[in-house]
């Protein structure tokens, strides 16, 4: 069954779980790469919603990968994908817990942080990149709503629902 | 834990849990977690339960962040480790992703359901350009720490180009870029 979506998947975000340094979300991009333009599995914009979908529900970021399970292979398909995305940090996490506060002075913490920091930085503003090219479509006013957003997000503490609420009543009205 | 077991713990002082009660915790934060669980998780560790003083929190936290994936699921099987041993850190990790797994699904089944109509397509479309927002947004806040280094900021410009504009894969920019950033990370005076 090579070309089983649901497995294809599973390898895919299992991988990508493995070197997710700074969070899932630093791999949406790349996700976004394998399901939309390698295989063709859903559109651009459908990927995008999807993604929308996943960050204004509650819970961990990382659920838009059980969204494409579900979409992709129902419940089964959501099951293994998100274990495919849990295990791997789960392993090393509770191996690397017990060591890790054994050497709690040294400097090699440090700079790992640092060493780290940049690229999951730098990954996660590509995965927004990617992201708003998806959500633009070519109307101005789905930029405007983007960079709104990511304004409100970085000079207020309010709740992130709020600018997902606000954007869906705006879309509701047909304003946008 | 049972009183046969105190001799072995080292540092008896150290709180326990049950499988129920970190599968309901990690339930509770992981249903309350609107755009994201991280906050949730230290006020569930340090403030609800006291299961952290704030110092080993921050310490965990800073493991939580330099593993693979996401940091709250790391939190959460570290967490659970200390508290209950390898079937706390399952209780924890299940109880963080089962009920807003099956609620995201659900939500997700009724996009599919109604995708064709005109109000869901304008709804979702608006939704998914302020979700592209947001993580513009966390990562300008991320950036902030780094303000004061040229390499720092560098590093995450040179990691954005390959990415976005030369769209190579996560894997690729790691093997490339990792070992420049370890050896600007061990020029830098601390």
């Amino acid at each position: 069954m090579g070309e089983d979506p649901v497995s294809l998947l599973v390898l895919k975000v299992a991988m990508l779980a493995c070197v997710a340094v700074g969070g899932y979300i630093t791999t949406v991009g790349d996700l976004q790469r394998f399901v939309v333009v390698e295989h063709g599995w859903l559109t651009a914009e459908m990927f995008v919603t999807l993604f929308a979908v996943a960050q204004a529900a509650p819970g961990p970021n990382f659920l838009v990968v059980t969204l494409l399970g579900w979409t992709l292979g129902g419940a089964l398909g959501a099951f293994l994908v998100t274990c495919a995305a849990i295990l791997p940090t789960t392993l090393m996490a509770y191996f690397l817990a017990e060591p890790w506060e054994r050497y709690r002075e040294a400097r090699w913490r440090m700079v790992v942080a640092r060493t780290i920091a940049p690229i999951a930085v730098g990954m996660m503003l590509a995965t927004g990149a990617i992201l708003t090219q998806s959500a633009w479509a070519d109307d101005w006013r789905r930029l405007a709503i983007t960079f709104a957003t990511a304004i409100f997000f970085i000079f207020t503490r309010y709740n992130p629902l709020v600018p997902l609420a606000f954007a869906a009543i705006l879309g509701a009205l047909a304003l946008v | 834990m049972t009183p046969a077991d105190a001799p072995r713990d080292l540092t008896a002082a150290r709180p326990t849990a049950s499988v129920t009660e970190l599968f309901l915790s990690f339930g509770m934060i992981g249903l309350l977690g609107f755009g994201g669980v991280g906050p949730w998780v230290r006020w569930l560790l340090v403030e609800r339960k006291g299961w952290y003083s704030e110092e080993e929190f921050l310490s965990t936290f800073a493991l939580a962040n330099f593993i693979p994936g996401g940091n709250v699921v790391a939190l959460a099987t570290v967490a659970g480790s200390r508290l209950r041993g390898w079937s706390g850190s399952l209780a924890a990790v299940a109880g963080l992703c089962l009920p807003p797994g099956i609620l995201v699904c659900g939500v997700g089944s009724l996009y599919l359901r109604y995708s064709e109509t005109e109000i869901a397509q304008n709804m979702l479309g608006a939704m998914a350009a302020a979700g592209a927002g947001l993580i513009i947004g966390l990562a300008v806040k991320l950036v902030k720490p780094m303000r004061g280094s040229v390499r720092g900021l560098g590093m995450t410009a040179a990691v954005f180009g390959a990415a976005f504009l030369l769209h190579l894969p996560l894997t690729t920019i790691l093997v490339v870029l990792a070992p420049v950033s370890l050896a600007l990370a061990l020029g830098m005076r601390s």
